[in-house]
C-alpha cells in the first residue's frame, strides 16, 4: 500500500499545527462556532449527540496493522474503547474531546493517517472496491488512480469551499462492489481498443434528501486527463451550483436541473480550457505511486482444498469467502453485524485482533468495506480455518454477509445529532428476528439498509429493503423502502405505503420477506422478484 | 520559501493601487473608461477579457466565506492573463488567506480586521502543496520528478 | 417548562443551564421561561458553551424530563449502550427514555 514520502508527511504535519492553532484560538474564545465550524469539519470534527465526533479517513478502504493498532490506542486513550466503521470506508470515534482533539491528530499523523476533509463539504474520502488488487473481475487495480486523486483534491485551493460536500468513488470492474453510480463522481476504469487505459465518467450520483443515479457523463477519458477533468466538473459545479439552500446545493441537483447532455457539454467546454494550464499530473507520478501496489509476493503451488467438515465452519466459507485471483487464495470478508450487535462497530481488542489477522495472514492489509464490514484480501485458503477460529472466538465469525442479519445501519438517533430516529435498535431486532441462520439461508441475499433520518448515511436507498426514520409529531416512525440497489444495476428504492413503529416496521418486513418466498422463481433473490412483480404484491402482503 | 516577516499590510503588489471605485460588471462594460470591476458571485469573469488592457483592479465578493465562487473567478481570471490586482473582499477570515493567495488574489480587504502576524502564519504553514494553482508554487508532483 | 441544553465547548460533553452555570446532570437544569434566548446567546458569546438551544420539558420529582427522545437520549447516553450512560449505577436512569 502507499506510503507517504517527505512531502507528504509534512503536508499531513503541517495539517496538525495549523489545526492546533485553530483549536487554540476556539478555546481562547477568538472564535465562534460558526467561523470554527468549517474549520473543524475539515478536520473531521462534528459536534453530535453526546460529543464531539471524529471521523478519521482511511483513504480508499485500505489499512494496514500498524494503523489499526493506533486506531485501538486512540480508542483506549482518548474514547470509550470502541469505533465504528462507516459507510464510506473510514473510522468514527464518538466521544472526542475537543481539547484532544490535536494530539489525536498528531498520533494519526505518526502512521501516515489523517482526518482531512472528511466532513463538511469538502471533496471527501475517495472510495474504491474493497477486493481491489484480489479480484479476478478487475481490468486493474483502481486504487493508485484513488491515491493520485486524493492527493490532487487534498487542500485543492479553488475547490475547498464548494457548494456542498463532494464524493469519488472508483472500481474496476464491471461487478461494482463500490456503488459508483451513487457517488457525485463515479469512475470506473476500463480498457480502449488499443489498450489506452481510461475512465467512465459518470456524475450527478447520490443519495441523502434528493437520491439520484449518476448520469454517464463520458464513455470514455484518457486516464492521464483525470484531473484537469475533475477540475472541470468541480469548476462547472463550484460556479453554476445552487448556494441559496443547502438542500438543492449538491452537483446531482445541477446535473438534474441542467440535464446530463448540457451537463456534459459545459464540462466538456470548461476542461478544453482547463488543459491550457497543464495541471494534469503526469504519469511518471502514476507509476511512482502504482509501484506501491504491485502484488504481494504470492506463494505459488499452493492447494485450493479446503476441509469443510466443521458445519460452522463451513457455512462461513459459504457466506463471506469470495474467490481470489490467484490459485490457494481467497477473500475474506468479516461480518461486523453479530445477531444482536451494532452493526460496523468494534471494540478497542477486536481491532487489535484484526491487525493481528491483517499482519499475519493478509500481508499486512485489510479493506473496510462501504457495508460497515471488513475484508482480509489475500488470505491462504489453508489459513481460513485458524482465521475462522480467532475470530469465533472474538464474537466476529457470523456468517451472514449479504443475508438479511447483515445490515447496514447509520449511528442514528443514539449518536447523531441530525437523526429523527434511533436506528441500532432496529437493526437488532430484526437480526434477532431473522437469526436462525437456515431461514436466513433461505431467504437469501437480501441487502438491508437503514437509516435514521433523510441524510440516507444509512443508505436507505440503495437497500433491496431500505428503512427509513421519520419523525411523526415527535414519535419515532418508520418508512419502508423496496427495490433499490448499489451495484452496476443502481437503482432506488421507492416507499411503498405509510410508515410503521420500530416493532410494526419489523413485522412489515417479515411480511414482504414471507411474500417473496412465497411468489419467488427459483434462483430469484428478493430483488429480483420485487423487479420481476412490482410494488403492488408487496403492498398488498404488507398492509394486509 | 518562509517568510517571517510581518507584512504591513494585505496586499502583495509593488505597484500603486488603483484609485477608481471598483463598478460593477454591467457598468465596466458600459464605461470605457473605468478600471476598476467589482464582481460578485454569479458574475462571468470571462466577459472581462476583452478588456484586461485598461483593468487594474478586480475586487471579488464574498458575500459568506462559505461561498467559494470567487476562488474559480479568480483562478479564471489569472488563467486568462490578468495580472493586475486582484482583490478578495468581504467575509474574509485568515484561514482562508492561503488558498486565496494560490488562486490568485495579491490583496484582502476582510470586514473584520486579520491580525498581521497571525495571517503571515498563515500563509506560511505549509511548504509543499499538491497541485498546480495561480500562484508560482511548484506541485509536489512535480518535485518529485525533477 | 424551557431549558438549554448544549455541549461543552473544549470537551463536548452535554450541559444544562442551571440558572447560575452547566451542569452535566439534567436534574439540575431550570425552567427558563422566555429569557433562553437570551441567556443561550450570552453564554455562547462567552464561549461557556457551544451550540446551546432552547427545549421543553416537563417537570417530575425526579427533575425535568425533556419532551422530546432526543433530548432524552442526550441526558442519558446511548440506548444500546447502557454501560455508556451518564448514571450507569442507576438502573431507572434509561427507562424513561423511550
Amino acid at each position: 500500500m502507499y506510503r507517504y514520502d517527505k512531502y507528504d508527511q509534512a503536508i499531513v504535519d503541517a495539517r496538525v499545527e495549523e489545526f492546533r492553532d485553530q483549536v487554540a484560538r476556539r478555546i481562547a474564545g477568538e472564535m465562534n462556532d460558526d467561523q470554527f465550524k468549517p474549520l473543524r469539519l475539515k478536520n473531521g470534527l462534528y459536534l453530535q449527540l453526546h460529543a464531539y465526533m471524529l471521523r478519521i479517513a482511511i483513504p480508499y478502504g485500505t489499512i494496514d496493522s500498524r494503523q489499526l493498532r493506533v486506531l485501538a490506542h486512540i480508542a483506549r486513550k482518548y474514547d470509550r474503547g470502541y469505533g465504528h466503521f462507516t459507510t464510506r470506508q473510514n473510522m468514527q470515534f464518538n466521544w472526542i474531546k475537543l481539547e484532544d482533539a490535536p494530539d489525536i491528530l498528531a498520533e494519526l499523523a505518526k502512521v501516515e493517517m489523517h482526518a482531512i476533509q472528511t466532513s463538511g463539504e469538502s471533496i471527501r474520502n475517495i472510495s474504491a472496491d474493497q477486493f481491489a488488487g484480489a479480484a479476478a473481475d478487475e481490468i486493474c487495480d483502481p486504487r493508485p488512480w484513488a491515491e493520485l486523486i486524493r492527493q490532487f483534491t487534498t487542500f485543492h485551493p479553488e475547490f475547498s469551499y464548494l457548494p456542498r460536500k463532494f464524493k469519488i468513488g472508483l472500481t474496476a470492474s464491471d461487478n461494482d462492489r463500490a456503488a459508483i453510480k451513487l457517488h457525485d463522481v463515479g469512475l470506473q476504469i476500463v480498457r480502449a481498443a488499443d489498450g489506452e487505459m481510461g475512465f467512465r465518467v459518470f456524475v450527478g450520483g447520490g443519495m441523502g434528501r434528493s437520491p439520484f443515479v449518476a448520469s454517464l457523463v463520458r464513455e470514455f477519458l484518457p486516464a492521464g486527463s483525470i484531473c484537469s477533468y475533475l477540475e472541470a466538473i468541480l469548476r462547472v459545479w463550484n460556479r453554476h451550483g445552487r448556494r441559496d439552500n443547502i438542500h438543492k446545493q449538491r452537483i446531482k441537483i445541477l446535473v438534474h436541473d441542467l440535464g446530463a447532455t448540457e451537463f456534459a457539454r459545459q464540462v466538456e467546454e470548461e476542461w478544453r480550457t482547463l488543459q491550457r494550464n497543464d495541471d494534469d499530473i503526469g504519469l511518471a507520478e502514476y507509476d511512482r505511486i502504482a509501484a506501491y501496489f504491485e502484488p504481494p509476493l504470492f506463494e505459488r503451488g499452493l492447494s485450493d482444498e479446503l476441509d469443510l467438515s466443521d458445519p460452522r465452519f463451513a457455512a462461513w466459507v459459504e457466506r463471506n469467502v469470495d474467490a481470489h485471483k490467484q490459485p490457494g487464495y481467497a477473500i475474506a470478508t468479516i461480518s461486523l453485524k453479530p445477531i444482536g450487535g451494532i452493526p460496523g462497530d468494534v471494540s478497542a481488542d477486536q481491532i487489535d485482533l484484526l491487525a493481528d489477522l491483517a499482519e499475519d495472514f493478509s500481508f499486512d492489509e485489510l479493506r473496510p468495506t462501504h457495508a460497515q464490514n471488513v475484508v482480509l484480501p489475500h488470505v491462504r485458503k489453508a489459513d481460513l480455518y485458524t482465521i475462522w477460529q480467532k475470530l469465533d472466538a472474538a464474537g466476529l465469525a457470523t456468517a451472514n454477509l449479504d443475508l438479511i442479519s447483515e445490515t447496514i445501519a447509520c449511528p442514528g438517533l443514539d449518536y447523531c445529532s441530525l437523526a429523527n430516529t434511533r436506528s441500532i435498535p432496529l437493526a437488532q431486532k430484526i437480526s434477532e428476528r431473522f437469526a436462525d441462520p437456515a431461514r436466513q439461508l433461505d431467504i437469501g441475499e437480501l441487502k438491508l439498509k437503514i437509516s435514521g433520518c433523510i441524510n440516507a448515511c444509512g443508505h436507505h436507498h440503495a437497500g433491496h429493503i431500505g428503512v427509513l426514520g421519520v419523525d411523526r409529531k415527535g414519535t419515532e416512525n418508520f418508512q419502508l423502502l423496496l427495490g433499490g440497489s448499489g451495484a452496476e444495476d443502481a437503482s432506488l428504492g421507492k416507499i411503498v405505503g405509510p410508515g410503521f413503529s420500530e416493532d410494526g416496521v419489523v413485522d412489515a418486513i417479515e411480511r414482504a420477506v414471507e411474500k417473496y418466498r412465497a411468489i419467488r422463481t427459483p434462483g430469484e433473490r428478493f430483488l429480483d422478484t420485487y423487479r420481476r412483480v412490482g410494488v403492488e404484491p408487496f403492498k398488498e402482503a404488507i398492509y394486509v | 520559501m518562509s517568510e517571517t516577516a510581518i507584512p504591513s499590510s494585505l496586499r502583495f503588489r509593488d505597484d500603486e493601487p488603483a484609485d477608481e471605485p471598483a463598478v460593477s460588471l454591467d457598468a465596466f462594460l458600459d464605461q470605457p473608461e473605468a478600471v476598476s470591476v467589482r464582481i460578485e458571485g454569479g458574475d462571468d469573469v470571462r466577459l472581462l477579457e476583452p478588456a484586461f488592457a485598461r483593468l487594474k483592479l478586480v475586487e471579488v465578493d464574498f458575500p459568506r466565506f462559505r461561498d467559494g465562487r470567487g476562488y474559480s473567478s479568480a483562478r479564471i481570471l489569472r488563467e486568462m492573463g490578468y495580472h493586475g490586482e486582484l482583490k478578495a473582499v468581504g467575509d474574509v477570515l485568515v484561514d482562508q488567506l492561503l488558498f486565496m493567495r494560490r488562486c490568485g488574489f495579491d490583496s484582502f480587504a476582510p470586514n473584520a480586521p486579520i491580525d498581521l502576524a497571525v495571517a503571515v502564519r498563515a500563509l506560511n504553514q505549509y511548504d509543499f502543496v499538491y497541485q498546480q494553482a495561480a500562484d508560482a508554487r511548484v506541485p509536489v508532483w512535480k518535485l518529485r520528478h525533477g | 417548562m424551557k431549558l438549554i441544553t448544549g455541549n461543552h465547548l473544549s470537551e463536548g460533553h452535554v450541559i444544562w443551564w442551571t440558572g447560575d452555570g452547566w451542569s452535566r446532570h439534567v436534574e439540575h437544569a431550570v425552567d427558563v421561561g422566555d429569557k433562553g434566548e437570551h441567556i443561550a446567546q450570552t453564554e455562547a458569546t462567552a464561549c461557556r458553551v457551544n451550540n446551546p438551544y432552547i427545549i421543553d420539558a416537563q417537570p417530575s420529582p425526579n427533575g425535568p424530563v425533556p419532551n422530546h427522545i432526543k433530548e432524552r437520549i442526550r441526558a442519558t447516553g446511548p440506548t444500546v449502550r447502557p454501560d455508556l450512560i451518564l448514571q450507569p449505577a442507576d438502573q431507572s436512569a434509561g427507562s424513561y427514555v423511550i
